[in-house]
């Protein structure tokens, strides 16, 4: 069973939101709100200063306080890609998910259930990537299983330089940042 | 110099996570209060048991109050939920590593607890029912005179009381992305809060409108059966003493634990020195120091004292202020603690 990941090369990202557009309109996200989001973080002194463009979105954890604190079961892992889903008419809308994810990756629908990216899998499934990764026009994300060493972002990661978001809450992210 | 801007906008999660507002304290206050009545009405229960007389007991008498609380914590709990249709989720599900599955299946052992405690009191105090269902009397009598089930009810108020207590601030600690909560202190501390918030409202209704014969009629009894302690007299002086001194000492535990969590979050990561900031001097500043520890803890306590050494008289002043403190912590907890974050480590 594949284990899904997402490597982003924050040296070929510009930081252009064609993903988050992609996202919201693949997904019908509702107006006002976002599942992916794009960050700017600028680090050091003047003039020694370093600039990161990042596109955010639900890191997948391996290890998911989101899931462990839902009182339903409708935050789970789904078996297939070992992704991090809501099932929308099993949440009650308690919100302990939105409060356990240190990344803010989710909100509450207008319709009342915990929301977030998916990873696409509807799309997975049918074998594409996610909307977000193949609208890109710098081509700065790639998408695949993480436990096939051929797969292009097994490959990336082991020639590249990279960092998860927040390694400290130990909730392994499954979302790379190339460096 | 680290500057971060983000395009993401979602309601209640940004720029600060809000998506508790008064609800979710209403709900953790009521339940640490119901927690502590349960404590304290189980351990009089234990005594009783052992042949101790009921009339110095008032907290035994609290349980029909403690099941109205309860509803108004839980209805409160209710309102804050987004999906309210879909709530009977919760109960066709155990998820043993979520403490609100948890909190969630505690509660409904509480309420049939909380019902058979009632028993012991609701047919004298509410004449109008006992008189209309006479069975109620009969399990009433059959309660009151076996000390076995007297004791097993006292032993199960205390164990799931202290249960619900500590849940309540279980369900914060356990959340790795909210800095201010990442403490175990905050079982033991809501659930010292919860007491001394029992111990007041105990208080507080005894001297309501105590020594009177409970009203016959029907709407005159339901309210009386509230706030009246049984019997035509006040309650005994040595059941305000005994309140007072129990939470003079509630109190003091509650005050050390505070001190303990600082130390810990203090001693810890820059994201917890950061939580600890927003209560000592940020937003919440104000209503921490001003409400939870001056009026809430130091004023009653200081109160307390001076009434216990018999210098100023009883009044229901202190109650009060330890219900509005009481309050005012899971107020400031929750906004503070949804507040606070983890600070992006520097360097990568
Ligand atoms: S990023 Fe947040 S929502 Fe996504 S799996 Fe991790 S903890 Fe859960
Ligand atoms: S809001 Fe829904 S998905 Fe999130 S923890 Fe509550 S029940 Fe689970």
């Amino acid at each position: 069973m594949p284990r899904f990941g997402m490597v982003i090369d924050t040296l070929k990202c510009v930081g252009c939101m064609d993903c988050v557009v992609a996202c919201q309109t693949e997904n019908d996200v509702p107006q006002g709100y976002c599942r992916d989001w794009i960050v700017t973080e600028t680090r050091g002194a003047f003039p020694n200063l370093t600039l990161e463009i990042r596109s955010e979105r639900c890191n997948h954890c391996d290890n998911p306080p989101c899931v462990t604190c839902c009182p339903t079961g409708a935050s789970h892992v789904e078996d297939f890609g070992r992704t991090v889903q809501v099932t929308a008419n099993q949440c009650i809308g308690c919100k302990a998910c939105l409060a356990a994810c240190p990344y803010g990756a989710r909100f509450v629908h207008p319709d009342g259930y915990a929301d977030k990216c998916t990873f696409c899998l509807h799309r997975v499934k049918e074998g594409k990537d996610p909307a977000c990764v193949s609208v890109c026009p710098t081509h700065c994300m790639a998408f695949g299983d993480l436990d096939d060493p051929k797969s292009e972002v097994s490959r990336l990661l082991a020639s590249r330089k990279y960092h998860t978001l927040l390694p400290e809450a130990g909730t392994k992210p499954r979302v790379f940042y190339l460096t | 110099m680290l500057e971060i801007t983000s395009t993401r906008h979602n309601p209640l999660v940004d720029p600060v996570l809000s998506v508790w507002s008064w609800e979710i304290p209403v709900y953790l206050f009521f339940g640490g209060m119901i927690a502590g009545m349960m404590i304290l009405a189980g351990l009089n229960m234990l005594r009783l048991a052992k042949g101790e007389r009921a009339e110095g007991f008032y907290s035994v008498q609290t349980p029909i109050l403690g099941f109205i609380l309860m509803n108004l914590g839980m209805g409160a709990l209710f309102l804050d939920l987004a999906h309210k249709l879909f709530v009977y989720r919760v109960y066709m599900a155990f998820e043993p590593l979520s403490p609100m599955s948890w909190g969630s299946w505690v509660l409904l052992l509480v309420y049939p607890v909380i019902l058979v405690s009632a028993l012991i009191r609701l047919p004298q105090a509410w004449p109008w029912l006992g008189e209309r269902l006479p069975v109620l009397q009969r399990l009433s009598d059959a309660l009151v005179a076996s000390p076995g089930k007297i004791r097993l009810l006292g032993g199960l108020n205390v164990g799931l009381g202290i249960a619900l207590g500590i849940y309540t601030g279980i369900l914060l600690s356990t959340m790795v992305a909210r800095p201010l909560w990442n403490s175990a202190i905050l079982g033991p501390l809501f659930l010292f809060s919860g007491l001394s918030a029992a111990a007041a409202m105990v208080h507080l209704v005894a001297s309501l409108v105590p020594g009177h014969p409970a009203p016959r009629s029907f709407l005159g009894g339901a309210l009386a059966m509230l706030v009246q302690p049984l019997g035509d007299r006040p309650p005994e002086p040595r059941t305000a003493d005994g309140l007072i001194k129990a939470d003079l000492g509630f109190l003091a535990i509650e005050l050390v634990l505070i001190g303990l969590l600082f130390i810990g979050l203090l001693s810890s990561s820059a994201s917890h020195v950061a939580a600890v900031d927003l209560l000592v001097s940020g937003k919440y500043a104000t209503v921490f120091w001003g409400v939870v520890i001056v009026a809430g803890i130091l004023v009653p306590l200081a109160l307390q004292w001076l009434e216990l050494g018999h210098r100023i008289p009883h009044t229901v002043i202190p109650a009060v202020l330890v219900l509005a403190g009481g309050f005012a912590l899971r107020w400031v907890m929750v906004g503070a603690g949804q507040a606070s974050h983890m600070v992006a480590a520097a360097g990568f």
